[in-house]
């Protein structure tokens, strides 16, 4: 029994990476492109003007946020995208009709996710290489950091592609919740340079322990502390994962 | 061995729609079941829960003995549904399309790309395999929807109006194919608006109306319930008006040629010919005006609508 949903979880995985992978022109390359900008921007020409933050240059401060702000946008836009275009074309019943428990469906979904995230994040590390110097503190965290953060936001994209009635619907959290909260996270600016009261509005936020946990991957500096970045991170992907799994359970969106 | 077993099945949507109002449904396994019924009458929701597309509100359906709900994992595994709709991603290559459905299954890659390879085969797809599925006309596009039903052997197959827009040519190779299936054990679920396919193919046949199974019998029994046939006759010489027969009371000219005739059923073709030789009047060919079952369909389905009228 065990087999045969594994093999169920990989054809959903294996379905999830060739259909962004068929696209590549409109899935990785946008993302790079943008995240090229960026570092020609901020990091050359207003970063230089700028000069340190925390310690180091402005190009090598914003780096992690930027690869973290690509992992976070793609593995987020993967799911509710395909989940959703699964359910509007409905090919989403090929796996309803078959003995797939939720949870392959929910993993398979999100592995797909993930994939496109860290796919998406490695694409933008190399075009950062022609910005700055390639160093990593710790490359465990880096790695461990990536993985659950897409992890967290496949979720995400999964939860928003069950409530989804429409195309609009899977554009409007990522446009007004998603882009504000990783702007505000800490990509660009330390949150130590805010005052007091917006700091600890910005410890609500929980793309900043993301942000700043990747940041001590790469870096070894941070405006969070380790452990409860990865506690937060962690939480949140627990509540997530219940959330998804009991709407689809449910058939919320899926099933009459 | 019943291949499928509903008890008091029933749906109501949430705008309050009452779809199935507590039926009951047996099909023995190997049969060739037709499941008959108006549109909107409750077809689609009753596969819909058997396929676990849609959520019943009470009832329980049982696949070859196992319950969808306790053991939906088994029970699943020895269905196929080809639904009325397209529903595959037509961006994907009719060949990836079916392999992995058969891994939805948990069929590993290397016996699924042969299945496919034989279904596809089979089906007349096969030099298609590698196009997007959006390319395929709409015969193909059916076709493959019984290959990607068929990719994990199912023993249960359900068709939700499998040659709906289909040419005639292809409908009939369809109905082979269909046999075949079911003369190699698989037990078939159909539902048409093709009444002649169902005549043509099942061995029983339901029909469901307003959410309620309105008639539950063999396709023999089920015919038998008609009391007239009419027939069109084609005759050799001209005819000016309607002849008048004494043991038949419908009697309609069509044209110079022709003449439609209701036979009681008490009488026969001889008795109708018969009376018609004493005229002088030779018949040169016949057929059925209508298919039988429709006839049957229309007097059942008519008969509920005058009594929910009332």
């Amino acid at each position: 029994m065990l087999y045969r949903f594994w093999v169920a979880y990989l054809t959903i995985t294996r379905k999830e990476i060739m259909r962004f992978a068929r696209i590549w022109v409109q899935t990785i390359i946008p993302p790079v492109v943008m995240v090229a900008l960026y570092f020609i921007i901020f990091g050359n020409l207003i970063g230089q003007r700028i000069g340190e933050m925390d310690g180091m240059l402005y190009v090598d401060f914003i780096m992690p946020g930027l690869v973290m702000m690509s992992i976070i946008t793609n593995s987020y836009t993967n799911v509710v995208s395909s989940f959703y275009g699964a359910k509007y074309s409905r090919h989403i019943e090929e796996m309803q009709i078959a003995p797939v428990p939720d949870i392959v469906i929910l993993l398979g979904f999100m592995t797909g996710g993930v994939a496109r995230g860290i796919s998406v994040g490695i694409a933008v590390t190399l075009v950062s290489l022609l910005f700055t110097e390639f160093s990593i503190h710790n490359p465990l965290i880096v790695l461990l950091v990536a993985l659950l953060t897409s992890c967290l936001f496949a979720l995400a994209g999964l939860i928003n592609a069950i409530f989804a009635n429409s195309f609009d619907d899977i554009t409007i959290i990522p446009t007004f919740v998603l882009t504000p909260l990783t702007y505000l996270g800490g990509i660009f600016y330390s949150i130590k340079l805010l005052p007091e009261f917006w700091q600890q509005v910005s410890l609500g936020n929980p793309i900043l322990y993301m942000v700043n946990s990747f940041r001590y991957g790469f870096r070894g500096t941070s405006d969070i502390d380790l452990l409860t970045a990865i506690i937060v991170i962690l939480f949140f992907i627990a509540l997530l994962f219940s959330v998804s799994l009991t709407l689809l359970a449910r058939g919320t969106g899926i099933r009459q | 061995m019943l291949a499928l077993e509903i008890s008091n099945l029933h749906k109501t949507y949430a705008s309050g729609l009452q779809a199935l109002k507590g039926i009951d449904l047996q099909v023995e396994e190997g049969d060739f079941f037709a499941l008959l019924g108006p549109n909107g009458a409750g077809k689609s929701t009753c596969i819909g829960i058997i396929s676990g597309l849609v959520n019943r509100t009470s009832g329980k359906v049982k696949i070859f003995g196992h319950s969808i709900d306790d053991e939906f994992i088994l029970a699943k595994s020895l269905l196929g549904s080809v639904p009325q709709e397209f529903n595959f991603n037509t961006f994907e290559p009719v060949e990836e399309i079916v392999t992995n459905q058969a891994g939805f299954y948990g069929v590993p890659a290397r016996i699924a790309r042969k299945e496919t390879e034989h279904y596809l085969k089979q089906l007349g797809l096969w030099q298609h395999r590698r196009s997007q599925a959006r390319r395929l006309s709409g015969g193909m596009k059916r076709r493959l929807m019984i290959a990607r039903a068929l990719v994990h052997k199912p023993r249960l197959l359900i068709l939700d109006e499998p040659t709906a827009g289909v040419d005639i040519e292809l409908r009939r190779s369809m109905w082979d194919f269909m046999k075949q299936i079911n003369d190699q054990g698989t037990t078939i679920i159909l539902t048409t608006h093709y009444l002649e396919e169902a005549e043509r193919m099942c061995r029983n046949a339901a029909i469901i109306d307003e959410g309620d199974i309105i008639l539950n019998s063999s396709m023999k029994k089920l015919l038998k319930q008609l009391n007239n046939e009419t027939f069109v006759l084609y005759l050799r010489d001209d005819l000016e008006q309607a002849p008048q027969l004494e043991s038949f009371n419908k009697i309609i000219r069509l044209d110079h040629h022709s003449i439609e005739v209701e036979v009681p059923e008490r009488l026969s073709i001889n008795d109708l010919i018969h009376e018609l030789e004493t005229q002088n009047i030779v018949v040169e060919r016949m057929r059925n005006k209508a298919n039988r079952l429709e006839e049957v369909f229309v007097k059942m389905t008519t008969k509920t609508d005058d009594a929910s009228a009332a």
